[in-house]
């Protein structure tokens, strides 16, 4: 098969049950625009034409999430929305974070 | 998250594929030995342009997020640079394959410009010596000079991609250091006996010691050197190599072909993997309703291999490989590492033997053969004079098919010299 952003290490996983460093909840975020959203019955898959990169979206939640950063003042306003409740917010904030580092979202306000 | 859950999650398909590999054209410019399409005449049923923007629609209407465009040499299409832009036009991300026949300094500054198209250089040796031996006399230059176009007008992070063979094997780092030189990224792709593959395969595939080399190297670069998943089988050697370890046909990937016939994947061309005609109702349901492609999602069992202890790594390797091999399908992958696969080769030739002719079972030939009939300038085993060459890389001989008006070869009809 030729699905070359698996092989780079390109392919990840954004969900409740990754794991990276912190990421600020209380800063707005947004979608690149850069990047394609499809969902999928497990949840969506995302793709960065900038950087040929593609993620993976575990589930309904962490889509809905995903899709409306942009219209909330903040990463938390955004969760508390899809319904996250507080006890699972971390693992939410540690699937935003893998996004954050593939730049599949960036900060409200950059380029 | 871990990769067996997404390997579980994949294999019973997607909504649309990740992958896509669409062949443009049959008409090539060159006539590689192990061509897995048996490219190099033009189908005269080839999709029109009209009918190529119609995929594209479908494929935004689909969100295939981009496709890989490759052929026979997709930039001969007169309409190539047309549908490009069309398809990124659309937000359909283009990868495509060439030998780099038109790449000249314009395309290239072209090309630098779009975040949404990526090119992929075809190479088999790191050497013209290598490289030309399978891909014509002149092809390495070829390659060369639009790599240096692509560089010179900045296009970072293009593929070089070469698929890996018993000649060229040991030119790993060489590849590498040809990469880093151009600002390219390597691909390694494994040499599969399609097409004109089968007739070469005996003598091209890596030697067991070279694969088990593969497997090293390809660990110790990881990331830095894309694979398009295509060893998947070598996991068996120890920990799998990263991405995703499955055979993807008909769930994440497949193939649409010049006529618009979708098979299960690339490298999987014959009727038993034809999943449908994207004429016959558009690709999106020949992806969403094919019968072949829900038996491809359904559970495999892994026959011959399910009681190995490597089997939830190697998956039972590539189907198209046991098939053109003339394997079972839920058997061993004619190169499993543990050497399962040689022994049901030399099982397979020794029952054959004992055969009487008229009963033997050919091996499974690809479904449609675009051979160039005549010489092709450059081209090794086609009848020429002495080359200047080590490496002798033979044809199977086939009965050539009757002439169409549309061959592209001025020398179509005349006779080959048999193989060599």
């Amino acid at each position: 098969m030729s699905t070359d952003h698996a092989r780079a290490g390109l392919l990840t996983a954004a969900g409740p049950a990754s794991s990276t460093g912190p990421f600020d909840l209380d800063c707005p975020w947004r979608l690149d625009d850069r990047v394609a959203i499809r969902p999928e019955p497990f949840g969506a898959l995302l793709y960065h034409f900038g950087t040929r990169r593609l993620s993976f979206l575990k589930n309904a939640t962490m889509l809905a999430v995903v899709r409306s950063l942009g219209e909330h003042p903040s990463a938390r306003a955004a969760c508390e929305a899809a319904g996250i409740q507080p006890g699972s917010l971390a693992a939410y904030q540690r699937g935003l974070a893998v996004l954050a580092e593939s730049h599949m979202i960036t900060p409200q306000g950059a380029a | 998250m871990s990769t067996e859950t997404l390997v579980e999650l994949f294999e019973h398909g997607l909504d649309a594929p990740i992958c896509l590999t669409w062949e443009l054209t049959y008409a090539c410019n060159l006539a590689c030995v192990h061509c897995l399409s048996s490219s190099g005449r033009r189908d005269p049923d080839e999709l029109s342009t009209a009918e190529c923007k119609a995929v594209i629609d479908t494929l935004e209407r689909m969100q295939v997020f981009y496709v890989n465009i490759g052929g026979g040499e997709p930039t001969v299409r007169p309409d190539f640079w047309e549908l490009v832009d069309y398809a990124t036009a659309h937000r359909v991300g283009v990868k495509f394959s060439t030998n780099g026949v038109r790449i000249n300094e314009a395309v290239a500054r072209k090309l630098a410009a779009s975040d949404y198209v990526d090119v992929q250089i075809s190479l088999d040796g790191a050497t013209a010596e290598v490289n030309d031996a399978v891909r014509g006399l002149g092809s390495y230059a070829m390659a060369i000079r639009a790599m240096e176009h692509l560089a010179a007008a900045g296009f970072t992070g293009f593929k070089i991609s070469v698929v890996v063979t018993r000649q060229n094997a040991g030119q790993l780092d060489e590849f590498k250091a040809l990469a880093d030189r151009y600002g390219a990224q390597l691909r390694l792709t494994r040499l599969r006996p399609s097409g004109r593959g089968a007739d070469v395969w005996d003598e091209l595939h890596p030697t067991a010691a070279q694969q088990r080399q593969l497997y090293d190297w390809l660990c110790a670069h990881g990331e830095q050197v894309l694979t398009g998943d295509s060893f998947f089988h070598l996991a068996a050697y120890g920990e799998a190599l990263p991405g995703l370890n499955m055979c993807g046909a008909g769930r994440v990937v497949c193939l649409i072909d010049p006529v618009g016939d979708v098979y299960a994947c690339p490298f999987a061309i014959h009727e038993n993997f034809l999943a449908g005609n994207i004429r016959a109702g558009g690709f999106e349901a020949v992806w969403r309703d094919s019968p072949l492609f829900a038996e491809l999602r359904g559970p495999s069992a892994g026959g011959a291999c399910a009681s190995c202890q490597f089997y939830d790594s190697c998956r039972g390797g590539c189907m198209a490989a046991k098939f053109f091999t003339g394997l079972p399908l839920d058997g061993p992958d004619p190169e499993c590492v543990r050497g399962f696969g040689e022994q049901a080769r030399a099982e397979r030739a020794l029952a054959e033997q004992a055969l009487a002719g008229a009963d033997r079972t050919a091996l499974p030939r690809p479904g449609v053969d675009h051979s160039h009939h005549g010489p092709v300038r450059g081209q090794p085993g086609r009848g020429q004079a002495a080359r200047p060459v080590p490496v002798t890389i033979g044809r199977r001989p086939v009965a050539a098919p009757p002439d169409r008006a549309c061959d592209v070869n001025p020398l179509a009809g005349f006779a080959a010299g048999g193989a060599g």
